[in-house]
């Protein structure tokens, strides 16, 4: 059974229809990419698969015994305030609560997979330091960090990539890549990110307002849309083999 | 200096003033860390106006003011949390809709029955003397269970306040906590307010958390260093008032804002490496 079935989910946004009929299921251990232009409505269908948006027409279902404290989620920017106070430690930290249920504190286990997920994410060295004195690239790592203490059968990340630079980039598509495979945890990504997202992900779903494509991702560079796309990267570089 | 904390503590009303006032101090500061940071000030701020509205006709009408004070404030904390979040007024202009109404109720309600009194001045402005045997029992009772709340839920509001996409996302309740907030806010009001006056109760609840900011960087030391502010401001203030005969609630503030210059100054230091 899949852990989240989308059947007809269409979204509002001001009275306005930004998702129409979307339908796709996310399994087990799946690593899907969503893949669409700016505004094509990927985070808002990322609010509805975490049950923050309510779709306004069809479905968005848990299966398999899914909790939304199963899930860890990386949202698209950090949208911390500037003046906030709080340490890496204390970020990274709050993604176990949703493991302690109504207990009001943290065991040694939580701090220690806190410790983990630092070091996974090479930010543990700047435990102690204030979150909002980090560089873009050091914040959406620890935040990751959070999302990795969060996950425990699902991981929804919303532009994870952005604002990093090309070696740490890689760095962090292995880090999910094996979050996925060792540890089984489902991935549901939205990215921008159309090479990397084929490679990795097992399967690919592009919405543009509407569902454009839904299938594996190996089908998705034969499709018309898949090549479309390619060819547009393939622009953008100069020419450069992609 | 001794000697004038002896002699002060043989009155039985400062006594309770200093019980109760300790006690609403630290409750207060603790929540405002959090309103504060999630940019509810003003929540605080509206909600001492209703509780100004709600004393004026709990006098009028003789009741006890507390016992009727505080389920109306907490019923403003809640309406003005639902209605920040989803109406189409927006939730700044609610506030002060919800305040200033309050106010034009209660100075009616006053001038209808028993006229500008002293009273009423001190609901504005805050009197030790205010306090009577059965509100200090109620008091500590009250804010012992807001103290004890907020160490409980230390985590889950640290988690809310910093990221409440994140925490709804991830299974945490952040309505029920965000509302709980607001109602554990509500009572430290209605608690303080005999105390400091409606005017100036809103000020133990931001000044601390404003103060701590300026130096401590992370959520726990900006915690526990409003909790000290905030007590240290209450005793030197209303040892203050005791010498010199100052209103109490205006003392404290007044030494609440001397302490966030302070800190703003020593901020500015540090910026530069010193």
């Amino acid at each position: 059974m899949a852990l989240i079935k989308c059947g007809g989910a269409s979204f509002e946004f001001d009275l306005r229809l930004v998702l129409k009929d979307i339908n796709f299921e996310v399994l087990q251990g799946d690593y899907i990419c969503i893949v669409g232009d700016n505004g094509s409505g990927k985070t808002t269908l990322l609010k509805g698969l975490l049950k923050i948006k309510r779709p306004c027409k069809g479905e968005i279902v848990f299966g398999d015994g899914l909790e939304l404290s199963d899930i860890g989620y990386l949202p698209q920017s950090a949208i911390v305030q500037k003046d906030f106070p709080a340490s890496v430690n204390e970020v990274v930290l709050s993604g176990r609560l949703n493991s302690r249920g109504l207990m009001p504190f943290y065991r040694k286990i939580d701090r220690e997979i806190a410790d983990e997920n630092m070091e996974l994410l090479s930010v543990i060295n700047l435990k102690r330091k204030c979150f909002r004195e980090l560089s873009g690239g050091q914040q959406q790592r620890v935040l990751l960090a959070r999302a990795l203490c969060a996950a425990k059968r699902l991981l929804v990340l919303d532009e994870p990539v952005a604002g990093l630079d090309p070696l740490a980039l890689n760095e962090l598509y292995k880090i999910i890549k094996d979050i996925n495979e060792k540890k089984g945890i489902a991935v549901v990504m939205v990215s921008h990110d159309i090479k990397n997202a084929v490679r990795d992900a097992s399967r690919i779903l592009q919405v543009q307002t509407r569902q454009v494509f839904w299938g594996k991702a190996q089908d998705y560079i034969n499709s018309y849309e898949g090549k479309r796309l390619m060819q547009v990267l393939k622009d953008e570089n100069g020419g450069v083999n992609v | 200096m001794f000697d004038v904390f002896i002699e002060m503590f043989s009155y039985a009303f400062i006594v309770r003033a200093v019980i109760v006032g300790f006690l609403v101090s630290l409750c207060a500061c603790l929540l405002g860390v959090s309103l504060v940071l999630k940019r509810y000030s003003m929540i605080g701020d509206g909600l001492s106006h209703v509780g100004f509205g709600s004393l004026a006709i709990a006098t009028a009408m003789n009741l006890a003011p507390l016992t009727l004070s505080i389920p109306v404030v907490v019923l403003a904390a809640f309406l003005l949390l639902n209605v920040s979040q989803n109406s189409k007024i927006k939730g700044d202009a609610f506030v002060a809709l919800l305040s200033t109404s309050s106010v034009a109720i209660g100075v009616l309600v006053i001038s209808v029955t028993t006229g500008l009194n002293t009273d009423v001045c001190n609901y504005l402005f805050g009197s030790i003397l205010a306090m009577s045997k059965s509100d200090v029992y109620l008091s500590v009772t009250l804010s012992v269970i807001v103290f004890v709340l907020f160490v409980i839920f230390y985590n889950k509001i640290f988690a809310v306040t910093f990221d409440e996409v994140f925490a709804q996302a991830t299974g945490i309740r952040a309505k029920f906590y965000n509302m709980l907030i607001a109602i554990l806010t509500a009572i430290a009001i209605v608690l303080g307010m005999r105390m400091m006056g409606a005017l100036l109760i809103s000020s133990l609840i931001i000044f601390p958390a404003l103060t701590s900011m300026r130096i401590f960087k992370t959520f726990k030391s900006v915690v526990i260093s409003s909790a000290i502010i905030s007590i240290f401001c209450f005793m030197i203030g209303i040892v203050i008032s005791y010498l010199y005969a100052t209103p109490t609630g205006a003392s404290i503030v007044v030494i609440n804002l001397i302490l966030f210059f302070i800190f703003w100054i020593f901020s500015h230091f540090f910026r530069r490496g010193l």
